[in-house]
């Protein structure tokens, strides 16, 4: 696709009979669901580029991990003639938990908004009808945005927690036992929401797909911390509610699994607080999870090929 | 090789308690160039759509080429430029073709050099690497024009490919029509502007209420309704009487030096002329009056019913 492979002489130069017998055996097949999803999921990535998007995101999330160093560095300088080093490493501990949890937020809407417009804005301009009727699967399509999404959404999650993380390490020379494992939750938090919000968009306006996320987002939230909050005074039945919405949406359940892997003992014993977990989703739940972002990406696939268009 | 490009058979689509298209019935050959008209709201973008597979019909079939309408085999052989012609506005022009190209399976080689050719025939040579958002309505129209050819179709579908075109683009688009017709292909053009559809197209079908009304050939109509309008002098009533003599033609109007005539065809022109100087009139002009394929639709769709 790129403007250096034009070759304006090739104007006047009739096609070579071997490039037209290549044409005839790619026709009668088409391009094929990989090829297919590999140009969906390059062009995906490259609108967010082209569009800014990418840069707008990495300027804000530089500006995060700017405040977020600063702050840390301030303490740290603050803490380092009067604490211990386990002190220290506790409140370094805890306010990277803060910027952690924040980011997951940051991460999460990323993934909603983005993407609630790549299928709904698609189909309410039209833009679709001239690669919908390309001889390719449609839910191939639907894939291929989801995949160029997911590698936008690891940049991000990289970039924004990773650098938490590393801004962590240089301040206090503290690095969490479970890194890679929180972060894959965070990640795939970002990656549920992705899907439920195709899905959505398969069927809804972009703004209604992004607030239904967002809907779905906010109630997973509210069900985390009443769950929290039943737990720490054993109220069952606010447990049993908060567990009702985790299965409505796992999303603040991956971010408590995550939490709870490398939050700071100090603060596990802190009480409730949405920056760490006093209750801990089981790995049931992480697999749960999975099924329902394997699940909403099916149901927005066949949501899609269904379809009128 | 299937008789018809185009068989549809009974295509209807219902919505949500509205029938969009009720019964589409019709059959195009190859290389042919149809066009597809009707009011708004007569069904003609349902039609196109389930044509092409992107909406399915409630009940119905339809084969293009032969296979059964939304196969991959098929899309792989048919173009379609979308009425509002929206694409990925954040590419280039030449990106946008390679990238359509990709989508119908061609291979690079091939698209390096079938994007510059195709660029250059539909006025954007210069314009390849300016991105898409840049572009005005009429560029915007020229592109997609030249994505709808990228896999050199048998079936081209145009819808309203010339309205936001000027007049070079409008004869762009009719040179583009004649030379997919020339080189075998279908043209399938959905239009308002009937100027167009009657200088490019060999049939038209008129629907209504999303059923076929009327299927012609371009011209066709002419014997239907053929008049002549003759003016001259010494018009006296024996050269009317002479004129109720040839068979099936029947004055319509006439005055002292106007005579309006209903005519059975054109070939019995010149014994009306030769019956009229017998007669002792002089005679000025004699002008085929030809029904436009405007009058033609006003007359068929009756008065407007409002939207």
């Amino acid at each position: 696709m790129s403007d250096k492979a034009i070759d304006l002489e090739a104007v006047r130069r009739p096609e070579s009979p071997s490039g037209e017998r290549a044409r005839a055996v790619l026709l009668a097949r088409g391009p094929g669901v990989l090829r297919t999803l590999a140009w969906m999921a390059r062009a995906t990535f490259r609108e967010a580029v082209r569009r800014k998007i990418l840069l707008i995101a990495l300027i804000a999330g530089a500006g995060f991990l700017g405040l977020f160093w600063a702050g840390l560095h301030s303490i740290m300088s603050n803490m380092a003639h009067t604490q211990n080093q386990v002190n220290r490493r506790e409140a370094a501990g805890m306010v990277t938990m803060m910027a952690l949890y924040a980011g997951s937020m940051m991460t999460s809407l990323m993934a909603a908004l983005t993407s609630c417009d790549t299928l709904a804005g698609e189909i309410a301009s039209g833009t679709i009808h001239a690669i919908a009727t390309k001889p390719v699967c449609r839910w191939s399509l639907v894939l291929g945005k989801w995949v160029g999404f997911v590698w936008l959404l690891t940049l991000y999650v990289l970039f924004l927690e990773g650098g938490t993380i590393v801004i962590e390490w240089l301040e206090s020379r503290n690095l969490p036992l479970h890194t890679a494992g929180a972060l894959a939750l965070i990640w795939l938090q970002a990656v549920l929401l992705l899907g439920v919000t195709m899905a959505c968009s398969t069927r809804f306006s972009a703004l209604t797909s992004g607030a239904c996320t967002l809907g779905l987002y906010g109630l997973a939230f509210i069900g985390g911390w009443i769950e929290q909050f039943g737990a720490l005074r054993h109220v069952q039945a606010c447990v049993n509610l908060g567990i009702v919405a985790s299965l409505i949406m796992p999303s603040d359940a991956l971010w408590r699994r995550a939490a709870f892997k490398i939050q700071p003992p100090l603060l596990g014993a802190a009480g409730v607080s949405p920056f760490s977990s006093t209750t801990v989703p089981s790995a049931a739940t992480v697999v749960y999870a999975i099924a329902y972002a394997v699940l909403a990406l099916l149901v927005a696939q066949i949501l899609f090929e269904r379809r009128d268009l | 090789m299937a008789a018809w490009t185009i068989d549809a058979v009974g295509l209807r689509k219902d919505f949500a308690g509205r029938t969009a298209v009720r019964d589409l019935t019709l059959q195009v050959a190859r290389g042919e160039a149809f066009g597809f008209l009707g009011p708004n709201g007569a069904g003609k973008s349902t039609s196109v759509k389930m044509l092409l597979g992107l909406v399915r019909p409630t009940s119905g079939s339809a084969l293009l080429l032969g296979e059964p309408v939304g196969s991959r085999d098929v899309r792989a052989r048919v173009g379609f430029l979308p009425e509002h012609f929206r694409f990925y506005d954040w590419l280039s022009a030449s990106e946008l073709l390679f990238f359509h190209g990709r989508l119908c399976g061609l291979a690079e080689r091939v698209l390096r050099q079938r994007v510059p050719r195709l660029l250059e025939r539909v006025g954007l040579g210069a314009q390849h690497s300016k991105p898409i958002r840049n572009f005005s309505k009429g560029m915007m129209q020229r592109v997609g024009l030249a994505q709808a050819m990228v896999n050199e179709p048998e079936i081209l579908f145009l819808d309203e490919p010339t309205s936001g075109l000027d007049p070079a683009g409008r004869k762009l688009v009719r040179d583009i029509i004649r030379e997919q017709r020339d080189r075998g292909a279908t043209v399938f053009l959905n239009s308002h502007l009937l100027g167009e559809v009657e200088m490019s197209c060999d049939r038209v079908a008129l629907i209504r209420d999303g059923e076929v009304i009327g299927l012609y050939e371009m011209g066709a109509w002419q014997g239907e309704h053929a008049e002549v309008e003759i003016q001259a002098s010494n018009l006296s009533p024996a050269s009317l009487a002479l004129m109720s003599t040839i068979d099936g033609l029947a004055v319509v109007t006439h005055s002292e030096c106007r005579l309006r005539l209903r005519v059975p065809n054109e070939d019995c022109l010149p014994e009306v002329v030769r019956r009229l100087v017998d007669s002792g009139a002089n005679l000025f002009s004699v002008v085929p009056q030809r029904v436009s394929l405007e009058e033609l639709f006003l007359k068929t769709m009756g008065p407007d019913p409002g939207l």
